[in-house]
């Protein structure tokens, strides 16, 4: 199994904080990998612009990375910021890494007018140019290109990769992080199977794994929308779906939970909306997940979640306090992310349950699946 | 030459040793007590009078000599009209084990006389063909071990049922719901269907015990279990009962039985489950149904609107059948209009190289409501033979093929796709039907298995019993004649129903829980399947294992 860890907060922090609750619960994983996702970025030495697009990946190569520098440049992508990590020495066992980069570009001039789909458009499009790019040599991974975004993924303990790039050193803070601790090894080992998953500015993480993987990866596939591509990991399909939900079908983030682990029949019957609820899982089936598992995702607008499947067989736990939030797979994690909380207030979602910290992080919202669904539509 | 008439062999005479069966009797037990003779259904047994010859010692005279013994006895009659089916009913009903009939180990030469006054062989079951299936020797090997822990089979919550009827896409859904526009209707079934059976096949007897179980099981049990009629109609009691909700109505190319569901429209409670129009049947593709004039009851013709005792020959193609997009398109279209848009429509075909042009007919056709293949190892009350035997398409790849046609639409969702066809065959009913489910059905239908499991049927791939189609059904399940099918006890039949559904429910949830599977049908769950064939894996893309 493996372990997960988010903390939201009004202040940014240091990603570092995050890899404390990490090594907290070193017992649940295995330290095969170490998946991050920050958001509300902060850099030490720039005045960074949350509209400007940031790239996140490594370059395995030189010739990868001038391939990756005069692409972006021929797209029309001016570079705003290239953050270099301060590499700490000899800390990653891999030995094809020429670069790990962070970098802020300037949307190109054709771009300036367009609206919010078609921007977003068009980073999913470069951002899966590149992994193409990427995939021919072996020699470039991308694993994000999104406004006030930033994603690192590497092989070995959360502790000692978060060394080896130094991110105690205050070079990046956020106001939001989210951390995995162990490379999917359900599948191959491979640096885009570590979670956390992201499309078009949305992003989650898993730990169990997703049984129904193969039939609902066949369906997302016949969907034929470009950014459903990679699935080296059963669990990216999570990413997917909460994707699919709240972009394609426009539905609001409570519907996530009913899409994945829709409610039975007996239960719809007693639901307000149960007539409509009962159409859209007929019409999502294909979309069911299976297996034991955690969600922990966050969107665009720093909004977090955290839902769990129909039996609950994964542990989750939420605490915290206005102004920062912590969710975690274990207590210790989230005690190691916030200890001068009152604990007697943390709380275990149960099956029903989704977990929204909105983007003001005032409070918890705790939304049952048998409470009224949150759409007029649907009434 | 004029041949000599001493010897009484004719170029059609047999002897026991020719016959598919051969009846063991053991005089010493038998009692003469003339039961097993007279529930033969073929007369292929009777009492004969035969003379033994005992030998005479005369010790103080002696005098050797003969005496002579006459008794009465069983034979057996070597005729192919009285040839014995091996149905074992003399066994069952001898009070003292004293006859038996064991399959014949010689050549089988009845076979070359099945064309009797140019006839050939017409017969009830499926393809003669025994030995494992494809689907029997399908493992489910995707075992969830330390990553995601098996479920308990006994403890955790289960889903399955399975959806019969037109899914929308999702975007079309919420169009259409805020819109105010058709959403088509849809059932949610247990994924073992009842196949279609007739009412002209099955005895009334037998037909009101399977109504009693399935609504047993719906109404007792939770299973909702539905049941499909097959060409021929529906009792009319049932069409304005509240169990019309558990029965799927097909219309054939005969029409059979439409005019009293017509008439009863108006009248009905509720909806029916579906409707199925039969376009090809697994068993005798390309051929219409029969029902043989021996089964042409007073009751049927009058449910089918027909004089009584004359053959019913379906014609091989619905008389409308032009083209695919006018014939298949209008008829889905007038039925579900018939019902008001309420009640899923859907085509049932035999299984073919051609299905999957069919089904991307009815991928266009909003009103269809999924699509069932029948595989040639599909049963029927009455075929011809080499129908049976040697026409049609295994249903695996068929299934397959129009799954993965779908997948790449990204369609799969929305016409479910049935299966049916030697589902249960060698008794591996949940094992055949989860088989196919994960290679993309959304469900399975089965009649064979039906009628082993609930009533005894005694039909099997050897040739045993297979005389549906005469209506002298040993066990009545497929006669009309009151005093054959008076021996079902329809109360029996629906406990065995019962028993049959609870226990494939379990099987279903011993095979969903080791793969991690509860929340939904495994339906095109491929990567948990594996075969030892190389040729077999690579076809249907699952996993050579070994």
């Amino acid at each position: 199994m493996c372990r997960l860890a988010l903390k939201t907060a009004n202040e940014t922090f240091s990603p570092y904080e995050v890899l404390t609750a990490m090594e907290a619960m070193k017992e649940g994983y295995d330290g095969s990998g170490l998946g991050l996702l920050l958001r509300g970025i902060e850099f030490e030495d720039f005045k960074y612009n949350p509209r400007f697009p940031i790239l996140s990946g490594i370059a395995h190569t030189e010739k990868a990375w001038q391939h990756l520098t005069s692409y972006m440049e021929d797209r029309g992508y001016e570079l705003k910021y290239d953050h270099r990590y301060h590499m700490g020495p000899n800390l990653i066992k891999a030995e094809d890494r020429f670069r790990y980069f962070l970098r802020a570009y300037r949307m190109p001039e054709r771009f300036r007018d367009k609206g919010a789909e078609e921007r977003e458009e068009e980073m999913m499009k470069t951002r899966l140019a590149l992994r193409k790019i990427g995939e021919v040599h072996n020699d470039l991974t991308i694993f994000s290109f999104w406004p006030d975004v930033v994603m690192i993924k590497e092989v070995g303990w959360p502790m000692q990769v978060g060394d080896a790039l130094c991110l105690h050193d205050g070079q990046i803070k956020s106001r939001v992080c989210m951390a995995q601790g162990r490379q999917n090894t359900n599948y191959g080992i491979n640096l885009y199977a570590c979670h956390p998953f992201f499309i078009q500015g949305i992003a989650t993480m898993t730990n169990g794994e997703n049984t129904a993987f193969v039939p609902i990866k066949e369906w997302l596939l016949g969907k034929k929308f470009p950014g459903y591509v990679g699935y080296h990991s059963d669990s990216e399909v999570f990413a997917h779906i909460l994707h699919y939900t709240l972009k394609q079908l426009k539905l609001p983030l409570e519907a996530y939970k009913h899409v994945i682990t829709p409610l039975s029949t007996t239960e719809l019957e007693k639901h307000p909306q149960g007539d409509f609820l009962k159409g859209l899982r007929d019409v999502c089936r294909r979309l069911i997940i299976d297996g034991p598992n955690a969600v922990i995702g966050t969107l665009p607008d720093e909004t977090c979640l955290l839902v769990m499947d129909q039996k609950k067989l994964r542990p989750a736990i939420v605490g915290g306090h206005e102004g920062t939030w912590a969710i975690a797979s274990e207590i210790c994690g989230v005690d190691a992310m916030i200890p001068d909380r009152d604990p007697t207030l943390d709380f275990q979602p149960m099956r029903e349950h989704t977990v929204i910290v909105p983007p003001d992080r005032k409070e918890l919202t705790i939304w049952s699946q048998h409470d009224p669904f949150p759409l007029p539509q649907a009434a | 030459m004029v041949s000599t008439r001493s010897i009484s062999v004719t170029p059609g005479s047999l002897t026991y040793s020719d016959l598919p069966w051969i009846i063991e009797h053991r005089e010493d037990r038998c009692t003469l007590c003339g039961r097993c003779t007279s529930v033969c259904p073929k007369e292929a047994i009777h009492l004969s009078h035969m003379r033994q010859r005992v030998p005479k010692l005369d010790v103080f005279s002696k005098k050797r000599g003969s005496d002579y013994r006459n008794f009465t006895g069983i034979r057996q009659r070597t005729t192919m009209a009285n040839s014995c089916i091996g149905c074992g009913m003399c066994s069952m009903v001898c009070p003292n084990d004293a006859i038996v009939a064991v399959p014949g180990t010689n050549e089988n030469r009845t076979l070359f006389f099945e064309n009797q006054k140019g006839e050939p062989n017409k017969r009830g079951g499926r393809r003669n063909e025994q030995g494992a299936t494809l689907l029997d020797r399908i493992m489910f090997n995707r075992i969830s071990m330390l990553t995601d822990p098996a479920l308990d089979a006994g403890r955790h919550e289960f889903s399955i049922t399975t959806t019969l009827g037109r899914v929308l896409s999702p975007e079309d859904y919420l169009d259409h719901k805020i819109n105010g526009g058709w959403i088509p209707p849809t059932r949610e079934i247990f994924p073992f269907v009842i196949g279609s059976m007739s009412f002209g096949a099955l005895s009334p007897n037998m037909w009101l015990g399977l109504l009693q179980g399935v609504a047993y099981c719906n109404e007792v049990l939770g299973i909702p279990v539905v049941m499909c009629t097959g060409e021929g109609g529906c009792p009319p009691w049932v069409l304005r009962s509240p169990y019309l909700k558990y029965i799927i109505l097909q219309i054939a190319s005969g029409y059979f039985g439409w005019d009293e569901i017509i008439r009863a429209i108006p009248e009905m409670q509720c909806d029916p489950a579906a409707i199925e129009i039969k376009y090809g049947q697994g068993a005798k593709p390309g051929d219409g149904g029969l029902l043989m004039w021996y089964k042409v009851s007073k009751l049927i013709a009058r449910l089918r609107g027909v004089p009584e005792g004359v053959d019913l020959p379906s014609p091989p193609v619905h008389q409308t059948l032009y083209s695919i997009e006018e014939s298949v398109m209008k008829m889905i279209q007038t039925l579900s209009t018939a019902f008001n848009h309420k009640v899923p429509v859907y085509p049932k075909i035999s299984a073919s190289t051609s299905a999957k042009s069919v089904l991307n007919n009815l991928v266009r056709n909003p009103y269809a409501a999924g699509l069932m293949v029948d595989g040639i190892d599909g049963g029927t009350g009455a075929a011809y033979n080499v129908s049976l035997d040697a026409t049609g398409h295994p249903v695996a790849s068929c299934i397959r093929e129009c799954y993965l046609d779908l997948a790449a639409q990204g369609m799969q969702n929305e016409i479910p796709i049935f299966a049916a066809g030697g589902i249960g065959k060698n008794g591996n009913v949940a094992q055949n039907g989860m088989a196919l489910i994960m290679l993309g059905a959304s469900g399975v239908h089965i009649g064979k298995y039906i009628m082993q499991a609930t009533a005894g049927c005694l039909g099997n791939e050897k040739n045993r019993c297979n005389v549906c189609n005469v209506g002298i059904c040993p066990k009545g399940i497929t006669s009309q004649n009151p005093k054959l099918y008076r021996r079902l006890d329809p109360d029996l039949v629906a406990e065995r129903v019962a028993d049959t559904f609870m226990s494939i429910k379990t099987e279903v949830k011993k095979i969903m829980a080791p793969l991690g599977r509860s929340q939904s049908l495994p339906i095109g769950m491929s990567d948990a399947l594996g075969i030892a064939d190389k040729d077999a894996a690579e076809r249907l893309e699952i996993k050579y294992v070994c």
